[in-house]
């Protein structure tokens, strides 16, 4: 009965690896008791930007590994939900139905967009894409901090979330930990993902799931065999860019403000990327492994680059390289070398393995 | 039993509209500068208007040709291209900061053989440094599209990263030789000297590359490998070795094109290469993909447009080279001049 339900939430596509099995599990646990096991507001933070980031590269998954398209407008997405909440709250102000419309404004705007972008690249050449997002994508970023009337320009938008949802909320305590309204807005953060996460499980393990994997393996064939290819292709695009646009508003319910450097910026891309390529490409899991070791990694690796870069402090060339802002150079280059060497991940090496 | 069908075959003209469709790509750069100066009105600011959008637009040529290229021959789609662009300009920029001497001399000789040295050693460097970026990153990744786009944006990445560990995370602010400061005017329009030199440089360079293309040997096998590479290589052409040549081509075109927007712009940064392939992308999409005709014509609209475009509705600046190439997909989706691939 447990098994069957079990098997029933992850739709039937297991870990299929112990340890992968054990380190899913110990994540679950860990987000899922994350204010109670890591008080503190820093943890909470990182763990409420892993949550966030599991379901945005878990999207971006849906795309680049199992339809094999690239894009590079994944943050324009997210940014597009996280907008849609500021500027609802900010309008509307303060409560739930500003918060509703924002999530649904914002993913239903990003749906479109993204069928607009496939209808005009994706009919031609898959590869189209890959260029045409980013140039819509930067355009996007570009305009977003240019109408500062509306968007508050380089300096983002503050605004105002039901009051349940703010750390002025208190509840009393439990475990020795205080519950304030930081503590529901992380429950609220935490399920959502976990709904989500889920619903891409099941999308993957579907019949259309099936299809995108065909086409990504030979796109002829898919065709010949009676499959639309412009069809699965738009319609996967559409929907990884509304859980991408969902997320985002997850995000901006989090954070209580939203600007063009933590929605929109080419780097958030190039973490997307990172995290999808070493947790392993066209497996789902691999959003979580992928996810969590980068933001755990982001969070405190830089850090110890700080520190190791005052420690080589006289030699030549080693502490510029190792100075915290060049954290990009060494994820770059990580980027390549897993590429190269681990095309499947860490997920597809424990599948492999045992 | 019947007789075929009779079959003559006939030779005749094509049709008015059919000559004019073909014609039409040609066509569109006087046509946006004619109905540039029935919107803009004064004749002075569009004559300056029209040569900087046409400097703009022979520089993006120069940065999107070898790229356009590079696809066209191998199949390549090269993201990490951009970095070139960088490299060139830092490495251009600071032989002009060497030579301070032959630059700050008002000598059109001196200042000239600075711009020169500086647009050489840029070439070479992003030369060699595109002959490494083939081997490492681009050869281990022949055929596999995905791959060659994730892996040539890790090589941008880490490019654009280095460049600041040897030059330093600030952005460079550098002023034009002597002799090419300034403005002349024409007809009542100011027109910067440095604009007419990038416009009648790029026109020099598009011929050449044209003749190169059209008339020599190494061309024709260029050509003929775009069109059908295997065929090529079965009258016994290592097309391998062509492909790195014109990749390492591509790639000094790159570097030469970020010296020149450097020196236009007057200042450089590490991400300046990046945010020129966005341009150089759209350039290379509404061309068609691996056509050099195509990418001259696409770069010369979108910097004629751009800048008209900034000076009527500066807002709109933005997402006019977006809609240029929304406009030229919804009627040709594959670009305006498509590489007819024989296969």
């Amino acid at each position: 009965m447990a098994a069957q339900f079990l098997n029933r939430t992850l739709s039937g596509d297991r870990p299929r690896s112990l340890i992968l099995t054990i380190v899913l599990l110990a994540i679950l646990i860990g987000l899922a008791f994350a204010p109670f096991l890591f008080p503190g507001v820093r943890s909470l933070e990182t763990a409420a930007r892993i949550c966030i980031f599991i379901v945005l590269v878990a999207s971006y998954d849906l795309l680049l590994g199992y339809s094999g398209i690239v894009s590079f407008a994944h943050t324009m997405f997210f940014g597009l939900g996280a907008y849609g909440v500021a500027l609802a709250s900010t309008h509307m102000g303060r409560g739930y139905d500003a918060l509703l419309v924002g999530t649904l404004a914002g993913a239903a705007a990003a749906a479109v967009l993204a069928l607009m972008i496939g209808l005009f690249s994706l009919r031609v050449r898959a590869i189209f894409f890959a260029m045409i997002t980013l140039a819509v994508a930067s355009a996007v970023a570009v305009l977003v901090s240019q109408l500062s009337g509306l968007t508050g320009g380089e300096d983002g938008l503050n605004y105002q979330i039901p009051r349940e949802l703010t750390p002025a909320f208190k509840l009393g305590e439990l475990f020795g930990v205080n519950i304030s309204g930081k503590i529901l807005n992380y429950y609220l953060v935490f399920f959502a993902s976990l709904l989500l996460f889920l619903l891409l499980l099941r999308v993957v393990n579907s019949p259309f799931g099936r299809v995108l994997q065909a086409i990504r393996e030979n796109d002829f064939r898919a065709e010949a065999i009676g499959y639309r290819v412009v069809f699965y292709r738009t319609l996967a695009t559409c929907l990884s860019a509304a859980v991408a646009a969902l997320a985002g508003s997850l995000f901006a319910i989090w954070l209580r403000y939203v600007g063009p450097d933590t929605t929109l910026s080419f780097e958030i891309m190039l973490d997307i990327l990172l995290m999808v390529v070493i947790g392993g490409m066209g497996t789902m899991y691999g959003a979580v492994i992928g996810a969590t070791l980068f933001v755990l990694a982001q969070n405190y690796l830089q850090n110890l680059m700080g520190m190791a870069s005052g420690a080589t402090e006289g030699l030549p060339l080693i502490p510029q390289l190792l100075d915290p802002d060049r954290w990009l150079l060494w994820l770059g280059v990580l980027f390549i070398l897993s590429v190269y060497f681990f095309p499947t991940g860490i997920v597809g090496r424990l599948r492999s393995g045992d | 039993m019947t007789a075929a069908p009779g079959h003559a075959p006939k030779i005749s003209a094509l049709s008015m509209t059919q000559s004019i469709g073909k014609m039409m790509p040609l066509l569109l750069v006087p046509i946006l500068v004619v109905l540039g100066f029935l919107s803009i009105g004064s004749t002075s600011s569009w004559l300056t208007l029209t040569v900087s959008g046409l400097a703009m637009g022979m520089m993006i040529f120069i940065m999107a040709s070898g790229l356009t290229l590079v696809f066209g021959l191998m199949d390549v789609i090269n993201f990490g291209h951009g970095a070139f662009i960088s490299v060139g300009a830092y490495v251009g920029i600071s032989a002009l900061l060497a030579l301070e001497g032959w630059t700050g001399a008002p000598s059109l000789v001196l200042n000239v053989a600075a711009v020169l040295a500086a647009v050489v050693a840029a070439m070479c460097v992003t030369g060699l440094l595109g002959w490494g970026f083939e081997r490492v990153i681009v050869r281990p990744v022949y055929g596999a599209h995905l791959k060659q786009i994730l892996v040539t944006v890790g090589g941008l990445i880490v490019i654009e990263q280095l460049i600041q560990v040897v030059w330093g995370p600030d952005e460079i602010f550098l002023t034009r030789p002597e002799m090419l400061k300034g403005a002349v005017t024409f007809a009542g329009a100011a027109i910067e000297k440095y604009r007419l030199l990038a416009v009648v440089f790029g026109l020099a360079l598009f011929v050449a590359m044209r003749l190169v293309l059209k008339r020599t040997k190494i061309g024709l096998i260029v050509r003929a490998g775009v069109q059908n590479g295997e065929m090529v290589e079965a009258l016994g052409y290592r097309l391998k070795l062509v492909f790195i040549g014109v990749f390492v081509a591509g790639s000094a075109l790159a570097g030469l094109g970020g010296v020149m927007w450097g020196l236009y712009q007057e200042v450089i940064t590490a991400g300046m290469g990046e945010e020129m392939m966005i341009l150089v992308f759209i350039v290379v999409i509404i061309g068609g993909l691996g056509s050099v005709e195509g990418a001259f014509i696409g770069a010369l609209l979108v910097g004629l447009l751009q800048n008209y475009v900034a000076f009527l509705e500066p807002k709109l600046a933005l997402i006019s080279n977006i809609a240029l190439m929304t406009a030229i997909l919804m009627w040709r989706p594959q670009g305006m001049m498509p590489v007819v691939k024989a296969k």
